[in-house]
């Protein structure tokens, strides 16, 4: 008993000098020497500032003010989404793509709360992209990822349907080729992992910069 | 429905077993004191941690010494996880805590200690609002490696049980904990990390990302070493994720590709252990039929929650959503679903978790569709023999095994025998006893929590009142039960209305209710497990004979499935219609 105790006590000390300090350390350190652009989280800079990481759906919205105060609800600013740049897919972080605190909507398959928020969704999106659309945009044509929320709250990527119909509005809006957007929706979007694994997705912040970069119209 | 969806179910089955062979007959030789290509990395550590630990290796324990070491170092690891997580703020000079979060209140803290130490990793915390980057390191990372290390020792000591020729010696706890850091988890982790940072895990200790986006809007995106953990939190069939989001996040899981590496990473050691079962036993067909079984029940389990999935979900429907697959979109039920993973890559994740004891998660569980969501309860409902946790998978189904012995033997009217030792009134009872201890403890805290107030205010609001509601909590307490952590996260134990540990408070109801449950429904099967062990060790082995039922034959997969679905649906059939099935079947909205 006494040797048990002694015996544990110790163990419980030095493994966790092992697993807990120095495994996480050495990893750390082949990581930041071996890959330091992804240990850090693909951080993305422009003209030398942080704008985020390649890895995390940002919120493409800007802030709503009004008499020059930001308007809140619930505490959280309002915002709206920027018809300028593409849109990541829903989400039920507070605020809206917030990767500082993370969370699952946790809406049930037969909850009316959730064909409420899928409703609104589907709405939101058609009062963004319908008119810019050809032909009309309804429930039925609007793809699942723009009418569902993420898991993450921060998914990164779009389906390639969904950037195909935003593409209007975006070079509507930016008073460019309709062509040229969707040249870079289809540079921008990655393949399945080894060629099957999982979705095709189209990264929402490299495409926005890369239009950025592009020109056209600037607000 | 996608055809790269079903191959990626094909590769991934195909792939599992094709890994899993070599690294049981790896496993064989490290738990059989035989030469293995690591010894000369491996030797010196290993002495040295005898040496300061005080541990004589020669020295075998009959099965009541094991326990009393395993339960003394799980002690041990309770109590010092307890002390890190409630002392947060006094590691802030090792300069790990960049955001200065506050310790979580006891009734969490009791609720997430018991939940690493017993390898569920039940989470009733946010990790990113939560924990300081050197309590994810010094505390939940070294229960994600012991916790696991535990479990396969139990496993491996009920192995020595079943075959032992030599009296009562089951082993020795400490040489079968060390080696298996050393030999098994340590290695596998270190490339595993490794490869997700290379993928685009991150890997630093900075402090939290903070800036103004392209549109102007103020961001701020969490940081810390996560590929260490997550490389753990996987091989040790944990789950604890370092983000709130778990494996959905796309720090943890950054593409398509560490996906599948993850989903390997889970379910490689279960797997393993079973070859290696057949190889200690000298009888690899043993382990053959034992893979099957598993297999059988894996692969529909699969199928099922894929086509759920795909089909959509009854609020998409009624919203007005059309779920097919069309150009350039999957389709299917993606609400809590990640782009880069699609269907197939969360229905095959979330299977994958939920046979395992891992409980790590890509998608929301609780946004599956009635069918769907049924799949990983149903998972949980078999005890997680299907393939299991690190360990734990392999001494549960072996308990079932014995089990199918006796009633196979009932029918035929013989002696039950398992590898030529006798299954007497005395084994079988410590294997009922042992086998029953998990359900009784989901359904016994799922009616606490359903019948009492206290146990209600954890419901979600939105699905308060609804079958849903009911789901949340039967998936609480049969997750904590089966030491499995995955969860409908809409129910809730910790409340953080500053998205910051400071000022938050636990609902102690909750916490106590499932930590208590997890710490039973953990140590008591073990005690079990090792009990049947220390019983077999000393029984004489008798020859087949021409009457010998055999146990490595398609026959007796047949059997081992019918047993362990009979005793998991008359267990838990009854509350499964309550819940997800009710919800399966209705396209009515609650």
């Amino acid at each position: 008993m006494k040797r048990d105790v002694i015996t544990a006590a110790i163990g419980i000390v030095v493994l966790t000098l092992f697993c807990g300090i120095l495994y996480p350390l050495v990893i750390t350190g082949i990581s930041q020497v071996a890959f330091p652009g992804n240990a850090n989280g693909q951080q993305v800079k422009v003209d030398g500032k942080l704008v985020g990481s390649q890895e995390i759906g940002q919120n493409f919205s800007t802030q709503v003010f009004k008499n020059g105060k930001p308007v809140m609800k619930d505490g959280v600013p309002v915002t709206n989404p920027d018809p300028r740049y593409f849109q990541t897919r829903p989400s039920a972080t507070v605020p809206p793509n917030n990767a500082a605190a993370t969370t699952f909507s946790n809406l049930g398959p037969n909850n009316t709360a959730t064909e409420q928020e899928i409703s609104s969704n589907v709405q939101s999106y058609i009062a963004l992209n319908g008119r810019y659309y050809p032909g009309k945009l309804t429930a039925a044509n609007v793809p699942v990822d723009a009418a569902n929320s993420s898991a993450s709250g921060i998914d990164p990527d779009i389906s390639v349907r969904n950037a195909d119909i935003q593409a209007h509005r975006v070079a509507a809006v930016r008073h460019v080729s309709l062509a040229a957007v969707m040249n870079l929706v289809s540079k921008y979007t990655g393949g399945r992992g080894l060629g099957f694994s999982g979705e095709p997705g189209v990264d929402v912040l490299d495409l926005n910069l890369a239009l950025d970069r592009m020109g056209g119209v600037h607000a | 429905m996608t055809f790269a969806g079903w191959l990626t179910i094909f590769l991934f089955v195909t792939v599992l077993t094709v890994l899993a062979m070599p690294l049981g007959r790896y496993m064989a030789a490290v738990y059989s004191g035989e030469r293995t290509f690591l010894d000369p990395l491996f030797n010196t550590p290993e002495r040295l941690f005898y040496k300061v630990m005080r541990v004589d290796p020669t020295k075998g324990q009959d099965w009541k010494a094991y326990a009393k070491s395993l339960i003394i170092f799980s002690l041990a690891g309770w109590l010092l996880l307890y002390f890190i997580l409630r002392t947060q703020t006094l590691w802030n000079w090792t300069g790990l805590n960049p955001q200065g979060f506050h310790s979580a209140p006891w009734n969490v803290t009791f609720n997430t200690t018991s939940s690493f130490v017993t390898n569920t990793n039940w989470q009733y915390y946010g990790g990113e609002t939560t924990m300081s980057y050197f309590s994810q390191m010094a505390g939940l990372t070294v229960q994600n490696f012991l916790s696991a290390g535990v479990g396969i020792a139990v496993a491996v000591a009920l192995i020595r049980g079943i075959i032992g020729r030599s009296g009562k010696n089951i082993g020795n706890f400490w040489q079968d904990l060390i080696r298996t850091v050393l030999w098994v988890l340590t290695p596998i982790a270190f490339a595993v990390a490794l490869v997700l940072v290379f993928q685009g895990s991150i890997q630093n200790f900075s402090h939290y990302l903070n800036f103004n986006g392209p549109t102007g809007l103020a961001n701020s995106i969490a940081m810390g070493p996560v590929a260490s953990q997550e490389a753990i939190k996987e091989l040790g069939t944990n789950g604890g994720g370092f983000f709130n989001t778990n494996s959905s996040h796309p720090f943890e899981n950054p593409t398509g590709f560490t996906n599948l590496v993850e989903m390997m990473t889970v379910l490689i050691i279960p797997a393993a252990l079973v070859f290696m079962y057949g190889r200690m036993a000298g009888n690899r067909r043993q382990g053959y039929a034992i893979y099957a079984t598993m297999m059988v029940m894996f692969v529909g389990a699969v199928c099922v929650a894929y086509i759920a999935e795909a089909h959509g979900s009854p609020a998409q429907h009624a919203a007005g959503l059309h779920t097919q697959v069309v150009a350039g979109s999957g389709g299917g039920n993606m609400e809590g679903k990640e782009q880069r993973f699609g269907i197939a890559g969360s229905a095959l994740f979330d299977v994958v978790t939920t046979v395992t004891s891992c409980g790590a998660v890509n998608s929301a569980i609780e946004s599956f569709t009635g069918i769907g969501g049924a799949v990983p309860m149903a998972n949980l409902s078999a005890s997680e023999v299907i393939f299991g946790g690190v360990g734990t998978g392999l001494y549960s189904i072996l308990l079932y095994v014995l089990l199918a012995v006796f009633i196979g033997g009932l029918m035929v009217g013989r002696t039950p025998e398992y590898l030529g030792k006798k299954i007497e009134s005395r084994e079988i009872k410590l294997v009922a006893v042992g086998l029953l201890i998990t359900p009784l403890a989901a359904l016994f805290s799922t009616s606490l929590a359903t019948a009492s107030a206290a146990g209600r205010a954890s419901i979600s609001t939105a699905a308060a009142g609804s079958p849903q509601g009911f789901s949340e909590t039967f998936y609480a307490y049969l997750s904590q039960a089966n030491n499995n952590g995955s969860a409908f996260a809409g129910y809730g134990g910790f409340v953080q209305p500053n998205a910051g540990s400071l000022g938050s408070h636990g609902i102690t109801f909750a916490d106590l209710l499932g930590g208590f449950t997890m710490l039973f429904a953990r140590y008591a099967p073990i005690l079990f497990a090792l009990a049947v062990a220390g019983a077999l060790a000393g029984k004489r082995v008798s020859p087949a004979g021409l009457g010998t039922m055999r146990t490595d034959n398609p026959t007796f997969v047949v059997l081992l499935i019918g047993v362990i679905v009979l005793v998991g649906a008359l267990t838990f059939f009854p509350a499964l219609l309550l819940g997800p099935i009710v919800q399966g079947l209705t396209n009515h909205l609650y």
